[in-house]
């Protein structure tokens, strides 16, 4: 590991740094994991920044082939499916947990040998960061929307730095042909795009290059102004088989459910064809993916359909709907309004909740009066029931479907680990 | 009764301006109307293509280019300056509150011609963005309700002579401009800089723009119910957030 910094000259600080933060780190995890219980990822990462304050740089140039994940949606499975793909031939550095920010980056990858394959989850707004310090990195671009409305400079911010990123520099992209901030973001040049069939166009009505409308005309959009409009798609895919950019075309794996899950699956068999990795065999190893950290877990028997889902924001929420839409089963919504889920929850009147019409809903969450109102003005029947655990209770006795925001989705995790 | 009777909702420039969920405000007054039995039809008021018919035309948040873009296609429309004349009701939040008044400021500092339908003007902060729970009690315009809403824009507004403030700040900031006044009306043209949505948390305002077409009607108690008990745990979530004001 030594000799591998030691020839890295161009780094702005001494990586002997690295050399020091990486136990300091490691010692850090351990207490945390020890005294504390938790698993130690974001303070280990926390205090390897701290004493190299430039690891991420560090740590990634030991890795020849680094492929990075970002979007608002999909990142985490998407990642977790492209790591099972590529694990069947080699080992993986990731952040499997969804530790996105550069201290879990840092944490994923101080353990990994020098010279794995690295797949990382990145935060929108830190993918600048880390691309620019990547050697030959792999970038896929899933989605931009709305999401925690208080605290995201809005998406379309994102969507420009990410363009000013991608125009200096070398990174192979694979990106979303259907959502226009993402098409305005990547590289035309360097780009593989994905039909993914993205429902949620709210946040792309106005032009991102012009702010002229965007017109929509079945699978195809247009700027009505500038020349911004929907690339050829290299990727495409159906409900169950896949075409890549090569014209192979492929089974899917169907575990885990909705079109958005097909989409991620895309994505990462596109990923394995860039990357020049052997495609055969990788949809049975997506396969294996029958949740992504909790996300679509069978809740109460593998047998039956109702899943836990993570429903943070209303283009997740879209695709979330039309899983549950076909069959009626009662339904636990959970919503938060802490940092991590945005304290405006203005968005939940971007989700058509009348769809739920009909069925036996529970609002349940610190900020379950926020959804009250919203599903009474939806004309769904609800019951509030403040005491998550008695929700829970309510929903295994229904066999329900359970959704949850960004921390409720975290602490329905642990009261499901607290009965198994 | 026939579709011509119907109260008429026109949802401004849904495309340009929903970016903080200022949709449910449409949701909120169709849905009052339809559960007191009136006919109502919500239809979209999209580029220069506003209809004249509209009972109530309500104008949600967006960004700054999308909201120049709006502004300039409702000037170019006229809709709307002819529904005041005909005594509609216009309703708009944040961004839709800015482009109802004279002028107001993008991000390069560019002036913009505002539809002038409210008396007021608006520039860019300089400090950081207002993001948080609002509660300020309105005025003349409902004396004795206090206003309940979430804040997210970098934007100071002045009223003029020719308006009203819409409400006393408690706490947030509202307008911004050192007179701790939050939104303004004048006649039946109301703006706020209130999400929430705004309607959703404040039922009676609602009520009150609903009242200006089909007269008065009897409360919702049931449905306000749950409204009320939101706006009692938001208005005591912002007390945290006082000093702002």
């Amino acid at each position: 590991m030594a000799a591998t910094l030691a020839s890295d000259r161009s780094s702005p600080r001494p990586p002997r740094r690295l050399r020091f933060a990486v136990p300091a780190a490691r010692l850090a995890r351990s207490l945390s994991r020890r005294l504390a219980h938790r698993d130690g990822a974001v303070i280990g990462g926390r205090v390897c920044l701290a004493v190299d304050p430039d690891a991420v740089a560090h740590l990634l140039v030991q890795h020849p082939t680094t492929v990075f994940v970002s979007a608002t949606n999909g990142k985490t499975t998407t990642t977790a499916l492209l790591t099972a793909a590529i694990e069947r031939l080699m080992p993986v550095a990731t952040n499997t947990t969804g530790a996105n920010l550069p201290s879990g980056i840092v944490t994923a990858l101080m353990d990994a040998e020098p010279g794995t394959t690295a797949v990382l989850e990145v935060d929108e707004r830190y993918l600048p960061g880390v691309v620019a310090v990547a050697t030959n990195p792999v970038a896929l671009l899933l989605n931009l929307s709305r999401d925690q409305l208080d605290r995201m400079a809005e998406v379309r911010s994102i969507a420009l730095r990410w363009r000013d990123a991608f125009a200096h520099d070398t990174t192979r992209v694979i990106a979303n042909a259907d959502d226009p901030l993402v098409a305005y973001a990547a590289p035309p040049e360097r780009t593989v795009w994905v039909a993914a069939a993205s429902r949620w166009r709210m946040d792309a009505l106005s032009c991102p290059a012009c702010t002229a409308r965007v017109q929509y005309d079945g699978d195809d959009w247009y700027c009505t102004q500038c020349d911004l409009r929907r690339p050829k798609p290299d990727v495409t895919f159906t409900d169950t088989d896949v075409v890549l950019a090569s014209g192979r075309r492929l089974a899917l794996p169907t575990t885990l459910p909705g079109t958005h899950s097909r989409a991620n699956a895309a994505f990462a068999l596109a990923a394995l064809e860039l990357l020049g990795l052997p495609v055969d065999g990788a949809s049975d190893a997506m396969a294996t993916v029958t949740d992504v950290d909790g996300r679509y877990q069978h809740l109460w028997a593998t047998d039956d359909a109702s899943r836990l889902y993570l429903g943070k924001n209303p283009a997740g929420w879209a695709e979330i709907l039309d899983v549950l839409a076909p069959v009626d089963r009662p339904l636990v919504i959970a919503v938060n309004g802490n940092d991590a889920d945005g304290h405006d929850l203005s968005w939940l009147w971007d989700v058509p909740f009348e769809r739920l019409a009909g069925r036996p809903v529970v609002a349940t969450g610190e900020r379950m009066r926020d959804l009250a109102v919203r599903l009474r003005y939806a004309d769904v029947e609800h019951t509030a029931e403040p005491n998550l655990t008695r929700a829970l209770a309510w929903a295994r006795t229904a066999r329900a479907d359970v959704v949850g925001t960004y921390t409720a989705f975290q602490q329905i995790k642990r009261e499901l680990r607290r009965d198994a | 009764m026939t579709l011509d009777s119907a109260v008429r909702i026109i949802a401004l420039a849904p495309d340009l301006l929903g970016t903080y969920g200022d949709a449910g405000n449409v949701t909120v007054l169709a849905q009052r109307l339809r559960w007191r039995g009136f006919p109502t039809e919500v239809v979209e008021g999209i580029g220069r293509d506003v209809p004249d018919s509209g009972d109530i035309y309500v104008l949600g948040g967006g960004e700054d280019g999308p909201q120049a873009l709006a502004a300039r296609e409702m000037i170019e429309s006229g809709a709307l300056p002819r529904a005041v004349e005909r005594g509609a009701v216009i309703f708009g939040v944040c961004a839709g509150y800015q482009l109802l008044g004279c002028s107001f400021l993008d991000t390069d500092d560019n002036v913009h011609a505002g539809l002038g339908l409210l008396d007021c003007t608006t520039v860019r902060g300089t400090g950081p963005r207002n993001v948080g729970e609002v509660v300020a009690n309105i005025g003349t315009l409902l004396p004795g309700h206090v206003l309940s809403g979430f804040e997210n824009h970098g934007g100071v507004t002045t009223v003029g002579g020719g308006a009203t403030p819409l409400a006393t700040i408690v706490a947030g900031n509202g307008n911004g401009d050192g007179s701790h006044t939050e939104g303004a009306w004048s006649g039946r043209v109301v703006g706020t800089y209130l999400h929430g949505p705004v309607l959703a948390r404040n039922p009676d305002l609602a009520d009150l723009l609903l009242e200006w077409v089909v007269g008065p009607s009897a409360p919702l108690a049931d449905a306000d119910a749950t409204a009320e008990a939101l706006r009692a745990e938001r208005i005591q979530a912002a007390g945290g957030s006082r000093r702002r004001a």
